[in-house]
């Protein structure tokens, strides 16, 4: 069975490291957060001017002047700091933020990703995501492994404009998780019940598949 | 006005000098930090062909949404748009231009024009349509796109607090791109909640020295709420 958009956030949450600083995208990305591991601290940065973010607020909390990057209301936590667009760039840019999690529409064998702009239809902005891949060492792209009409999104070459160039290292999809090396996208985990036949079906970036592809468990 | 009092008596003077092609720096992301009533003038006065650089253009009927209603805007340097009907359909009309800037770039754009500094380098957008047509140059091994910043006729800001020098603090994350209009504007009006005695802001904790700002007025403010998110208590 292919993943949830549940078991996707438990799966990106294992790469979590106690005293890490992570910046979560829109969407599954966001979704991480639930599932920090018992008794391990990670700090939240949102690229609007927030790192310590919290939980949404209730009712009596509720505050116009505290959002997050998607413009949601949100609370900060004991500890949190907030700063200017410019200082949270500084953050995002100068490589301090230690892992970021965002969605994407295709990446390719050379760690390319695209992620914003579909010629043809209304585009609406980059926003922080071409900062976010320029300036991180550590990213996880989270995405399904193909569209609806079943064309693969891992390619040889991205066909949309790009987000970001060479920047892609791991990816995890519904079907499995892999890791971008050497021009090729290398199998690494498979989702519960999923066979490395129908991954490699749907890869149409060079796929190296190892002797035992393991597992994900839940 | 005498000596540093930025204090001005009305929106009407607060504004006063904007002139239609100008370009406007306005702080804010999506509705928070904006300052409302600035624009609201902009739109009484009805200067028009802006070019307004700001990370996003607000929403229908509020925010910058409202210079749209009578097409007083020409150009939008943005990161992310279209939260509204029409501005999508002036997109599509070609009655309006936009151009994309990366939300880090633009801050920088912003900062680096307060600071002089005409041009910096940066990684964000190397290989992607931002960095089209733009200078490439390699450091360390590495490519980096040369973007140049940007100063503006006027720039609009909200703040939280300020005494009549014109010292500013910001709330919370309404803060966001403020502190960097307010360096970048030939003229940089802000507009607060509260205005204090002079000496009674902490002088460490002020976002925005009142060197940076000439017309300060105080306004009140709706602050909507973009997107409520609430847990249940």
């Amino acid at each position: 069975m292919a993943l949830t958009r549940e078991q996707m956030a438990q799966r990106v949450a294992r790469e979590l490291e106690d005293g890490f600083y992570v910046n979560l995208g829109i969407g599954i990305p966001t979704l991480v957060a639930n599932y920090v591991p018992e008794g391990m601290e990670v700090m939240l940065q949102s690229e609007n001017g927030l790192l310590g973010m919290g939980r949404f607020p209730t009712e009596d909390e509720l505050d116009a002047d505290m959002i997050n990057a998607g413009k949601q209301t949100v609370t900060a936590v004991p500890g949190a700091s907030i700063f200017n667009s410019a200082d949270s760039f500084a953050m995002i840019r100068g490589g301090h933020v230690d892992l970021t999690v965002l969605g994407a529409f295709e990446v390719d064998v050379n760690g390319n990703i695209a992620s914003w702009m579909i010629p043809g239809k209304l585009v609406k902005g980059m926003g922080g995501a071409m900062d976010l891949v320029a300036g991180a060492d550590n990213i996880i792209v989270t995405m399904t492994h193909a569209s609806k009409h079943g064309e693969s999104k891992l390619l040889a070459d991205c066909s949309l404009p790009l987000t970001g160039k060479g920047c892609i290292k791991k990816v995890l999809t519904d079907l499995a998780w892999l890791e971008i090396e050497d021009g090729a996208f290398h199998l690494k985990e498979r989702a519960p019940g999923v066979s490395v036949e129908e991954i490699a079906e749907k890869t149409a970036g060079k796929l190296i598949v190892p002797d035992h592809v393991p597992e994900m468990t839940f | 006005m005498a000596g540093f009092d930025k204090v001005v008596g009305s929106y009407e003077e607060a504004m006063e000098g904007l002139q239609d092609g100008m370009t406007v720096i306005a702080g804010g992301f999506g509705l928070c930090g904006i300052p409302e009533n600035l624009i609201g003038e902009i739109k009484r006065k009805g200067t028009r062909d802006l070019t307004i650089v700001s990370n996003n253009c607000g929403v229908d009927g509020f925010g910058l949404g409202v210079l749209l209603e009578d097409k007083q805007v020409k150009k939008m340097i943005s990161s992310y748009v279209g939260e509204n009907a029409m501005f999508e359909q002036q997109l599509l009309n070609g009655e309006l231009e936009v151009e994309l800037t990366p939300q880090g770039t633009l801050a920088e754009k912003m900062r680096a024009g307060g600071a002089g500094i005409p041009a910096f380098f940066t990684a964000t957008g190397v290989g992607t349509p931002v960095g089209e047509g733009k200078e490439v140059r390699e450091f360390n091994g590495r490519e980096y796109l040369l973007e140049e910043s940007i100063v503006g006729d006027f720039a609009i800001v909200k703040g939280w607090k300020a005494d009549r020098y014109g010292n500013v603090m910001y709330r919370h994350t309404a803060q966001n791109f403020n502190p960097m209009a307010a360096t970048a504007g030939k003229i940089t009006v802000v507009e607060v909640e509260e205005l204090v005695e002079v000496g009674e802001l902490e002088p460490s904790q002020i976002h925005t020295p009142g060197i940076y700002v000439n017309r300060l007025i105080v306004g009140s403010f709706e602050k909507r709420i973009e997107k409520r998110t609430v847990t249940e208590s």
